[in-house]
């Protein structure tokens, strides 16, 4: 069944709750390992859940569906949020979440492009952008009005590529094509290394139709999503500053968050505190 | 310094103009000819550039199909990324660009965007090898080497006009993706039309005893001409052409091994990593025990120069390889 074709109103409590369902889903994935990529899981989880449960236009039936919106993970180990979303959604089993980067589990720590639901590998960071212009390219040349969307992260706009890309999409003007920039302020060697500021004032620069709000502010990512649907020869880029671990306050304080590596037995402490802040939500 | 002495000793423009061989007839850009007439009848193929349209013959389709054609500027990896996804809604994008920005510069996006999603994009590579004296930034002497460790990746590395025509017709056909060297502008005719093109297939162009030369690429045709050469020295030569560097026909390759004393291997790349590795790997594997010399460049970059000049100093023309021959005994 078509979901989001086309959008209707939002329900910004219902997309809340959906938020915090994912969040939980993720949690009970990292805790099966003791670890993953649970701060940037937790902290892009309001904008994925705007996406696909309001914004997306896909069949969870029909994957393939040629006029389905796309939506590019660019940053392979976010996969943890995207496992979460594609559960819920219907597209992979909830029951499956807990394999979460065990052995021969196709939930990755960081996707690959053979389970279900993932557009494109992610992972090498740099990669996404360019390959949803060419996803929009090709849309355009198909005449679908179907979108892409790309999610990237701050640390990967430090990537040569990310702005060859940039460049690229507001030249051949693809207007359905629109970039999620999860500003976490953090990367592989802690809080962000090389300075890229002012973000959104790049993405001016480079011809994109550029907002910047709160990413887990839902009332701002349901806005701005609807201002990107315009089909005026502008790809569109929202910044989002969000706040990796956000939902659980011991992640959201850690220095460590880039990677969480905790005891098992620490994450009862962990889901509790996520539940007292949070779970009101089911 | 005559008129036409400064002419062959002049450095031509960074397109590789002059034809690579002499004395036979010529085709003016035969793959982009062939890729425009293909995309008649083929809605789904898509070409882009990273600005070099002009200088790897695409210019036939751009002019053909506008609408279907893509130009990403001076950016090799976006130019990877843009036709891998293009793939993504069923398009079959040919990218052009020159071997060494195709390689060195795109290899992460051609590994991980294209072949590991066995994405069917085929990436079609100017300048291969000694065909331009702009020296190391221009001359993909090591890329047959670099693209051979890509798992699923189809390497070819064609003779002439004929067989690029064809070669481009069988790439479009074939699933998956591929990287194609390209000669371009005034490319010789050196296989007749009614050539048949196999990916993965060698094909034994002139049987002999003495010499076996393994040839791929534009070497093919000096082998040929060696071979005449070397026969009115009493020297029986056969010749075995690789257009496919992968996957590789080892069978043939023992083979015709197997019935001749030695074994010259001849490639417009370094010796390391590209036709000779393969073919030394392919007797060893088949227990075939034989001499191997090596014609191709060395493991060193090389200088700028005109490319004449450069091609009989390393050893790549027909008298370099006469020469090389009858120096074996």
């Amino acid at each position: 069944m078509l979901r989001n074709s086309p959008p209707g109103s939002a329900d910004i409590g219902a997309l809340e709750r959906k938020a915090t369902r994912l969040r939980r889903h993720m949690l009970t994935m990292a805790r099966g390992q003791g670890q993953g990529y649970i701060g940037q899981g937790l902290g892009i989880a309001d904008a994925l859940a705007a996406l696909y449960f309001h914004e997306l236009r896909y069949d969870p039936d029909n994957l393939a569906w040629a006029d389905r919106d796309r939506f590019l993970l660019s940053t392979g180990h976010y996969s943890i949020a995207l496992w979460a979303a594609l559960a819920e959604a219907g597209i992979i089993p909830v029951n499956e979440l807990i394999t979460y980067g065990a052995d021969n589990s196709r939930l990755e720590m960081s996707t690959l492009d053979t389970t279900p639901g993932v557009e494109v590998i992610g992972g090498s960071l740099g990669h996404g952008l360019g390959q949803g212009v060419g996803q929009a390219l090709g849309l355009r040349v198909d005449h679908s009005d179907a979108r892409v969307f790309v999610e990237l992260s701050d640390g990967e706009m430090q990537e040569g590529s990310t702005w060859e890309a940039a460049m690229s999409a507001s030249h051949f003007g693809l207007d359905g094509l629109v970039a999620l920039i999860d500003c976490n302020g953090i990367q592989a060697d802690g809080p962000v290394v090389l300075d890229m500021e002012p973000v959104a004032d790049k993405w001016r620069a480079f011809g994109w139709q550029t907002v910047e709000i709160d990413g887990n502010d839902m009332t701002a990512i349901v806005e701005a999503l609807a201002q990107a649907r315009e089909r005026n020869g502008r790809p569109k880029a929202i910044v989002l500053r969000t706040l990796p671990g956000k939902g659980v306050p011991r992640i959201e304080t850690s220095e460590k968050s880039h990677f969480f590596r905790i005891d098992i037995a620490r994450w009862d402490g962990i889901i509790a505190e996520f539940e007292k802040t949070m779970g009101d939500a089911r | 310094m005559s008129g036409a002495a400064m002419e062959a000793g002049r450095t031509l423009a960074m397109g590789q103009d002059e034809a690579v061989g002499g004395g036979r007839r010529s085709i003016e850009a035969p793959f982009g000819k062939a890729l425009a007439r293909l995309g008649q009848t083929r809605p789904d193929i898509v070409a882009l550039t990273a600005d070099l349209g002009k200088y790897t013959d695409i210019h036939p389709f751009r002019d053909a199909f506008p609408e279907r054609f893509f130009n990403v500027g001076m950016a090799e990896q976006n130019l990877v990324a843009v036709a891998a996804g293009l793939a993504r809604t069923g398009k079959v994008p040919f990218a052009t660009t020159y071997g060494v920005f195709a390689t060195r510069r795109a290899y992460d996006f051609v590994a991980i965007a294209l072949a590991h999603s066995n994405l069917n994009v085929k990436i079609v590579a100017g300048l291969p090898g000694l065909t331009t004296g702009y020296g190391g930034t221009h001359q993909a002497i090591e890329d047959l080497a670099l693209m051979r460790m890509i798992p699923g990746l189809t390497i070819i590395d064609p003779c002439d006009a004929t067989e690029i025509e064809a070669a481009t017709e069988a790439i479009a056909e074939h699933r998956g993706p591929v990287y194609m060297r390209l000669l371009r502008g005034s490319v010789p005719v050196v296989f007749e039309p009614g050539y048949r093109f196999q990916i993965g297939k060698a094909r034994r162009l002139r049987e002999g005893s003495d010499i076996g030369i393994i040839a791929t690429g534009f070497m093919t045709e000096r082998a040929l001409d060696a071979a005449d050469a070397l026969q009115k020295h009493g020297i029986s030569v056969g010749v075995l052409h690789i257009p496919t560097i992968k996957p590789f026909d080892a069978e043939a390759v023992a083979e015709f091994a197997a019935g001749v004393r030695t074994i010259v291997t001849a490639e417009n790349h370094v010796v390391v990593g590209g036709l000779a590795s393969l073919v030394v790997e392919t007797l060893f594997d088949a227990g075939i025990t034989r001499k191997v010399a090596r014609i191709g460049l060395p493991d060193r970059y090389i200088e700028c120069g005109a490319v004449p000049t450069l091609q009989a100093k390393y050893g790549l023309t027909t008298d370099a390889m006469v020469a090389t021959i009858k120096g074996l005994g």
